[in-house]
């Protein structure tokens, strides 16, 4: 207790400087790995991209096993994994209530959000180059002929965008649902039941990559460059999938009571 | 010092908090007492932003919540004990509070002697506290940065005997040293043991306050028959008003030795005569919530 703060009634906060945003991303990556299932999360992606990745350097044939097929396979797990730590990052302060004590200490819920994405994204980055690495030590060890072939800078750049918009999707639907079971099964569930529709039904199947992100991020595993055209389906839905949900939930966790 | 002014909280159709003023002053514990659901927690909510208020304003020390940089220095809250991660250690739940904060970590140690969780205790995840090992935990969260404000909502709950009494010296000590202190409390025996202010809150209306002396100096007579009906009558017939108080008995604005002179006059045997204050507060903690209590059957005692 500062002495001016006791004789006084006013509260001195002159000599007192908000949390810095490096501070809230700190804690925030420390959140996600600092309980079992954060931490067994992170130790499953590991563990099942070197797997992944083993098994299909011994099993693979000669010619798929390319660094590009092994990139794949070490980012499949991940692309799927990610978007979970990024939905529980947002939800866990629901569900386990921290949120009181969260925005207890930083009033700014923005800013905490801010933080979380941060994190979220760092995490991702952190992710890719481990993809990266581990692929490029398959291919090392288990490389088959001409194993380099088809690897450009663009094949990063897709890889980077798959893995980020899922990561940004997953703390979207956090942000929108703020329940951990209802993200989860929601964010695996729907983008499925919505492929499956536009895909199966004759009349959706044109407007699909304009519509289905799934659809309009297959290019993204394809080799080579995406077209105009295609770079457009995928910020369209990209639009429709990640920014309308995550600006929604946004919207939605500002105003939310935290009880 | 907190501050709050009209403030006003409606869900749907119902009026949680209504119209709500009163100041919770430094060097002082103030008790902010009331029945469950009187508001209680969705007022100490408003305080700190969590809840916003339809209308009104809160403040603390002059500012509203949000506008303090980095609060938790210098308010301490605790609004719910058991809002923790089931996942992490006590440990990591105060060393998260202290990176936010940006304190040493050697605080979290400190802390964890000051409230009397082992070392051993602390590295047990959340989900294996009791709910006194949690309330302590939440009291260390609060007291972490020494604010000089501290609002904890029923901060007793799930204490043992023995920790009431810490926490009491504790919060004690903190009034003493210049801090405000609010707590809030459904437990009157717990708030009248250390609160020097009190703000009585029924059906999210302030129904009292004022200090604890003011508040205990009523006058009055408390008094029980061997008939309750017949005395009931005879007071009735004297031109005393009397009103039902606990079991059997009945509470009046007349001195004692009026209410005497009439029962002796009717013949009436009586088993207790006492000046009202000596019932204490919870005397007027069930009069002035009877209105307001979901329960009235019990502040009424026997309907006659």
């Amino acid at each position: 207790m500062s002495a001016t703060a006791t004789t006084y009634a006013g509260l001195d906060i002159s000599s007192t400087t908000r949390p810095p945003m490096s501070r809230l991303l700190k804690v925030e990556l420390r959140k996600m790995v600092d309980t079992r299932a954060g931490m067994w999360l992170m130790i499953a992606m590991g563990a099942i991209t070197v797997v992944a990745t083993t098994i299909f350097g011994l099993a693979g044939h000669d010619r798929d096993r390319t660094f590009a097929n092994f990139m794949q396979f070490a980012g499949a797990p991940q692309g799927i994994l990610l978007p979970v730590l990024g939905i529980l990052l947002v939800t866990q302060e629901w569900s386990q209530r921290t949120a009181m004590v969260t925005f207890t200490l930083e009033p700014h819920r923005s800013r905490t959000l801010a933080a979380k994405v941060y994190a979220a994204l760092l995490l991702g980055v952190a992710a890719f180059a481990i993809a990266v690495a581990v692929a490029v030590l398959a291919t090392v060890v288990f490389g088959g002929t001409d194993p380099w072939r088809e690897v450009g800078a663009i094949d990063f750049l897709k890889f980077g965008i798959l893995q980020v918009t899922g990561i940004l999707q997953g703390l979207a639907f956090g942000l929108l649902l703020l329940n951990s079971a209802a993200a989860v099964v929601l964010y695996f569930v729907l983008p499925t039941a919505f492929s499956i529709l536009f895909n199966t039904v004759p009349a959706l199947k044109d407007s699909a990559p304009w519509i289905d992100f799934g659809t309009a991020q297959g290019p993204l595993g394809d080799p080579g460059n995406l077209s105009g055209k295609e770079w457009a389906q995928l910020a369209i839905t990209g639009t429709i999938w990640v920014i309308v949900p995550f600006l929604a939930g946004l919207w939605r966790m500002l105003r939310a009571e935290v009880k | 010092m907190i501050t709050l002014e009209h403030v006003s909280k409606t869900y749907g159709g119902f009026t949680a908090v209504d119209d709500v003023s009163f100041t919770a002053k430094p060097g002082r514990v103030t008790g902010f007492l009331g029945p469950n659901g009187a508001g209680k927690s969705t007022s100490m909510r408003i305080m700190v932003g969590l809840t916003h208020a339809d209308r009104g304003t809160a403040t603390i020390g002059g500012h509203t919540y949000a506008d303090i940089p980095n609060p938790g220095r210098h308010v301490g809250v605790l609004l719910d004990a058991s809002a923790q991660h089931a996942g992490r250690t006590g440990r990591e739940v105060l060393a998260l509070s202290a990176l936010t904060m940006g304190l040493a970590q050697s605080r979290v140690d400190e802390m964890l002697e000051l409230v009397g969780l082992t070392e051993t205790e602390s590295k047990r995840r959340v989900r294996n506290y009791s709910l006194g090992m949690r309330q302590r935990l939440g009291i260390a969260n609060a007291l972490m940065a020494d604010p000089s404000v501290l609002i904890l909502d029923e901060p007793a709950n799930g204490l043992d005997p023995a920790g009431i009494h810490w926490m009491r010296s504790l919060l004690r000590g903190y009034a003493e040293r210049g801090g405000t202190v609010l707590l809030s409390s459904h437990l009157l025996h717990e708030v009248e043991m250390i609160a020097d202010d009190m703000v009585l809150i029924g059906r999210g209306r302030i129904v009292a306050q004022g200090t604890k002396a003011e508040l205990l100096q009523t006058s009055g007579t408390f008094v029980r028959a061997e008939h309750p009906q017949k005395l009931a009558a005879v007071l009735a017939e004297a031109g005393i008003k009397a009103s039902p108080s606990g079991d059997r008995g009945f509470r009046t604005e007349a001195e004692p030795i009026e209410v005497g002179r009439v029962a002796a006059s009717a013949g009436i045997v009586l088993v207790e005569l006492k000046p009202a204050e000596g019932a204490g507060l919870e005397e007027l903690f069930l009069e002035l919530t009877a209105d307001d209590a979901r329960e009235t059957v019990t502040t009424e005692g026997v309907q006659l």
